[in-house]
């Protein structure tokens, strides 16, 4: 399959990839790992006349640790993170990583393109809704800084102006006793999940001081299920708060029919992953070791 | 109307030759492969990114070659099923694959011996379990995947030493 013609811009740095941005108007679209723009264009979902190219910038992977923050390069590849020392130290972070779509795909599939595409069924978005995350924005006028909650507006849809780029994400580490986990429930692993789980709790002995827990393919964008929070802070983890978190993520839920399945069947899938998700959190926030992967069909 | 495209000067090695082309952007690098090259061994499949046909090596990493444009090879080292083989020997992958029957229609065979190739690089024990993550962008409707677990496993120890 061909996409349809187009001309190609190779971007020297990131602020000239904004310039040609700018200069291209709203015809441009950027080329990070291209695992979901390329499918796009095949298919004539999408049909840019012109493609920026990032690939080619030159320090745009990377993975830091600076002042209690991990920082992320835009164009750092699923891979690179999967395999970093410094990203295991946020387990939910190599949990995600790991287990996006496929090797191949994770080796060209980028964490700035994937929460700039804002797929509703991406993994980044929920996973890094559950920790405190922050995007940096470069454009033609300069940078700025974005949470994550404001940067996901609606499904495809961020607050990056049209001659604006993600340049880096980072994530606050979470504090210590902290402990987060991330599910992901796939019919086979190159498809995107049915529905995915992020919980992140802080545990003080036995009590859950504070918890984090997001959705991922239930509604048009990644949903942070605050009601499931609300069961599970300040209160002990048990069988009772745990299925209170579970049934306030059922409701919260607004999934749609499709070949994934029913609304009924990805509500009851969802909370079923929140509660696992939970389960493996508290052994994490313990300092227990555990491997966490995505659940296949 | 659409003004002529420009096309786009790149330079690769593919199976360790080295190229000077000149592209379309729009030109997947698989059918550089396939129709420019002539190395027809990298195969179509599903073409939307999921059946893992078209894996080739890029920089020693498997990609999907229907799901990268060919510019962005540009400068890149692309290994195709082509360059598993060293003059006239079968790579131990390529023998595995044939000694436990891990292929029957063999359409898949050369994007599931370049996903093992990548594995067999950086883990030369693998589990079954890391087997299985490995391969599981690559589909295949014949075998029930069983042979092509041993074969790879009989690649690993084929490959010791090596």
């Amino acid at each position: 399959m061909y996409p349809r013609a187009f001309s190609y811009h190779r971007a020297a740095s990131l602020k000239e990839a904004a310039n040609m941005l700018s200069q291209l108007s709203d015809d441009a679209k950027l080329l990070a790992g291209g695992q979901s723009l390329i499918p796009l264009m095949k298919l004539r979902f999408a049909n840019p006349p012109h493609l920026v190219d990032l690939n080619f910038i030159p320090e745009t992977s990377y993975i830091t640790e600076d002042g209690g923050q991990l920082r992320f390069g835009a164009l750092t590849r699923h891979a690179d993170i999967e395999s970093s020392a410094i990203a295991a130290k946020i387990p939910i972070l190599h949990d995600c990583a790991a287990g996006i779509a496929d090797v191949q795909v994770r080796n060209r599939g980028t964490i700035g393109g994937s929460l700039a595409e804002a797929d509703p069924s991406g993994d980044w978005a929920a996973v890094l809704m559950t920790l405190s995350t922050e995007v940096r924005c470069l454009g033609v006028y300069g940078e700025r800084t974005i949470q994550l909650s404001d940067f996901i507006r609606d499904a495809y849809t961020t607050a990056l102006a049209h001659d604006e780029l993600l340049s880096e994400v980072r994530v606050r580490t979470p504090p210590k006793g902290s402990g987060g986990a991330y599910l992901a429930f796939k019919r086979s692993a190159p498809v995107y999940p049915t529905a995915s789980a992020a919980v992140q709790l802080t545990m003080e002995g036995d009590l859950c001081k504070d918890a984090s827990i997001a959705l991922g393919c239930v509604a048009l964008t990644a949903i942070r299920a605050t009601e499931a929070e609300a069961a599970l802070r300040g209160q002990p983890i048990n069988d009772k708060t745990v299925n209170a978190a579970m049934e306030a993520a059922r409701s919260v839920a607004e999934p749609q029919s499709d070949m994934r399945g029913s609304v009924d069947y990805k509500r009851t899938l969802v909370g079923a992953l929140v509660k696992r998700a939970i389960g493996y959190a508290v052994r994490r926030a313990g300092g227990e070791q555990v491997e966490v992967s995505h659940i296949y069909a | 109307m659409l003004e002529a495209i420009e096309k786009i000067p790149i330079q690769l090695k593919v199976n360790g030759k080295a190229y000077s082309l000149k592209v379309e952007p729009r030109i997947l690098l698989v059918e550089l492969l396939r129709e420019h090259l002539d190395l027809t061994g990298t195969h179509v499949g599903c073409d939307t990114t999921y059946c893992g046909a078209c894996t080739v090596l890029l920089n020693g990493a498997a990609v999907k070659s229907c799901t990268m444009f060919a510019v962005q090879a540009d400068g890149a080292e692309v290994t195709t099923v082509e360059g598993l083989e060293k003059e006239g020997t079968l790579h131990p992958i390529q023998k595995a694959f044939g000694d436990c029957y891990g292929l029957q229609c063999g359409y898949c065979t050369p994007g599931f011996m370049l996903s093992a190739a990548q594995l067999l690089e950086k883990n030369k024990k693998p589990s079954e379990q890391e087997i299985r993550k490995a391969i599981a962008g690559n589909t295949c409707r014949c075998t029930g995947y069983q042979n092509i677990f041993k074969a790879i496993q009989q690649a690993a120890e084929n490959m010791k030493g090596a």
